[in-house]
């Protein structure tokens, strides 16, 4: 073997190594990270962590109902605000934006989606919170919301985009209008896309926490209103990780789990959903 | 222009003009009055000047050819004539396209896709089921009456009821290239259309399913006017009445398919049929 061909293969060698080990970086910090929730966590996981209240201060017990259904309930109003504008904005920038709009509306969104989201919690904090003058659901809410807009828009314009001219074509030479066409054909076929860009934009604003802290706020009781402060998992991991009890800290674990999990459980979800669609088209 | 001489108007009886545009299909103008009249058809792609000037009428109830080689234009007259030109942007388009004697460039675009439909090089259907596919138009154009009958109806003239009648409601996705491009007939036959565009209907399909398709055109002729492009010049001369030769966006020749292919009357078109270019 010549020295060149035994440099060749060493370096070879090496670089195989660093890739892999780069590789299984990535899926050992998950591991970890799993492993150590649930080792420190798992402990606190009774059926009462999720059915009760947070027990008084300084008791040990308690659960984190209201911080689930909090949760919920902002998800929701997210939902609500987020889904239909960054649905139809991205109908927009698929079907109907001329290059230059769609350049500025993409251009936009990714900035919008780039924005830290504590600069997006003052935002709302300054329009519905200020106004308001008292923290509530619906600014966390509208904040989460705000967030999801660009996230959607810009994965379900993609979807939108590989749905094939011949599929529109074929609706429009039948004497379909341009927008029953979107409506009935292009938007059905790439349901299962848009559906994921959705699932995934609620999965990861669900652990935001920067942007309720002075818009939603926290609370240790139920809230049945939507224009009170109210109560949401990633506070909660934030208040009892920082706060002073041995107990809050298992518990902020505990909720850091339940959330992770609802986190994977979403995308193992859209996942599957994915992949129906593809052998559906196939 | 080369194209007005050759384009020839099959036997005119009279030039009476269709006086109104509300008759039924059934009643409007003889048998041998043309169903579409293209005239000095100029056709843009931005600055690509790509129809020159092309006339040419097409009988009612027949099948007319357009031939010719790779963009000479065939596609582009397909189309302009239920105006899908329209769904692709900076295009421009001069002179005159009527239906039953009326401008169809001032029609309700919508309604004038439902009479006269289009099938596309490849099977397109929908991402619905089999029933849905071909009831799609139906609901579209607010269908009243049995949606289930005229569903049937379609597929039988299809030709393809028998392969499919316990499957309606399965995906359209689960059929061969050849059953999903005589779907994709079945659904444009639904709407009921007086003039039926095929564009290059079999490139895409095994020689089997292409003279299930080629046999459906003889069968369809009663209830329709039917234009089909093809490269095939076999195709051609095996389905039409009447044969377009187009060349570079102009129209070389127009006749009854059997003298084009006998006696073709300009040195291009025997060039071109003898297998010499294309």
């Amino acid at each position: 073997m010549t020295l060149r061909s035994a440099w060749r293969k060493s370096l070879n060698f090496v670089m195989l190594s660093l890739t892999g080990v780069c590789a299984l970086i990535t899926v050992s910090v998950l591991i970890v990270i799993l492993g150590y929730l649930a080792w420190n966590g798992g402990t606190s996981l009774h059926w009462s962590f999720f059915t009760n209240l947070p027990a008084p201060v300084g008791e040990t017990g308690g659960g984190i109902a209201n911080a689930i259904v909090g949760s919920a309930k902002l998800l929701l109003l997210a939902a609500v605000i987020g889904i239909p504008i960054g649905l139809l904005g991205a109908i927009y920038l698929a079907e109907y934006a001329s290059p230059l709009p769609a350049f500025v509306i993409r251009y936009s969104a990714d900035l919008l989606n780039g924005v830290p989201s504590i600069v997006i919690g003052i935002f709302a904090w300054t329009i519905v919170v200020v106004p308001m003058h008292s923290f509530s659901a619906l600014a966390g809410g509208f904040a989460l919301g705000v967030m999801m807009v660009p996230i959607i828009l810009r994965s379900s314009e993609e979807f939108l985009r590989t749905v094939p001219r011949s599929l529109r074509e074929g609706a429009m030479a039948l004497g379909t209008s341009k927008w029953r066409t979107i409506a009935t054909v292009v938007v059905p076929a790439a349901s299962g896309g848009i559906l994921t860009a959705i699932l995934l934009s609620l999965s990861r604003v669900a652990g935001e926490t920067a942007p309720l802290l002075f818009t939603a706020f926290g609370d240790r009781f139920w809230n049945h209103g939507w224009k009170e402060p109210i109560a949401s998992l990633p506070v909660v991991i934030y208040t009892y990780a920082v706060g002073p009890y041995d107990d809050w800290h298992r518990q902020a674990w505990a909720a850091g789990l339940v959330l992770l999990g609802l986190v994977l459980v979403t995308n193992l979800v859209c996942r599957g959903l994915l992949s129906r669609q593809a052998t559906q088209q196939r | 222009m080369m194209g007005m001489s050759f384009s020839a108007k099959p036997v005119m009886a009279k030039e009476t003009p269709v006086t109104t545009v509300s008759v039924a299909p059934s009643e409007t103008a003889a048998k041998n009055e043309p169903r579409i009249s293209v005239q000095k058809l100029n056709f843009y792609y931005g600055k690509v000047h790509s129809l020159h000037n092309v006339s040419v009428d097409i009988a009612t109830n027949k099948v007319t050819a357009l031939i010719g080689p790779s963009g000479c234009g065939k596609s582009t007259l397909l189309r302009t004539l239920n105006r899908m030109h329209e769904t692709i942007s900076h295009t421009r388009l001069d002179g005159k396209i009527l239906l039953d004697g009326a401008d169809i460039l001032t029609q309700d675009v919508t309604r004038l896709r439902k009479r006269v439909g289009m099938v596309f090089q490849r099977p397109n259907p929908f991402p619905k089921s089999i029933f849905d596919n071909v009831a799609f138009g139906l609901r579209v154009n607010g269908h009243k009456g049995k949606l289930k009958e005229q569903v049937e109806k379609s597929l039988h003239r299809a030709a393809l009821w028998e392969e499919v009648k316990d499957r309606l409601n399965k995906s359209a996705y689960g059929l061969s290239g050849g059953q999903q491009q005589r779907l994709c007939i079945a659904r444009a036959l639904a709407v009921d259309p007086e003039v039926l565009l095929l564009d290059e209907p079999c490139s895409a399909l095994d020689p089997i399913s292409t003279a299930k398709i080629e046999e459906l055109l003889f069968q369809l002729k009663d209830v329709c006017t039917i234009v089909i492009v093809t490269h095939n010049m076999q195709q051609a001369a095996r389905v039409s009445d009447s044969t377009a030769f187009m060349l570079l966006g102009d129209l070389i020749e127009f006749k009854p398919t059997a003298q084009l292919f006998t006696t073709p009357g300009d040195p291009r078109t025997e060039a071109y049929i003898t297998g010499r270019f294309g």
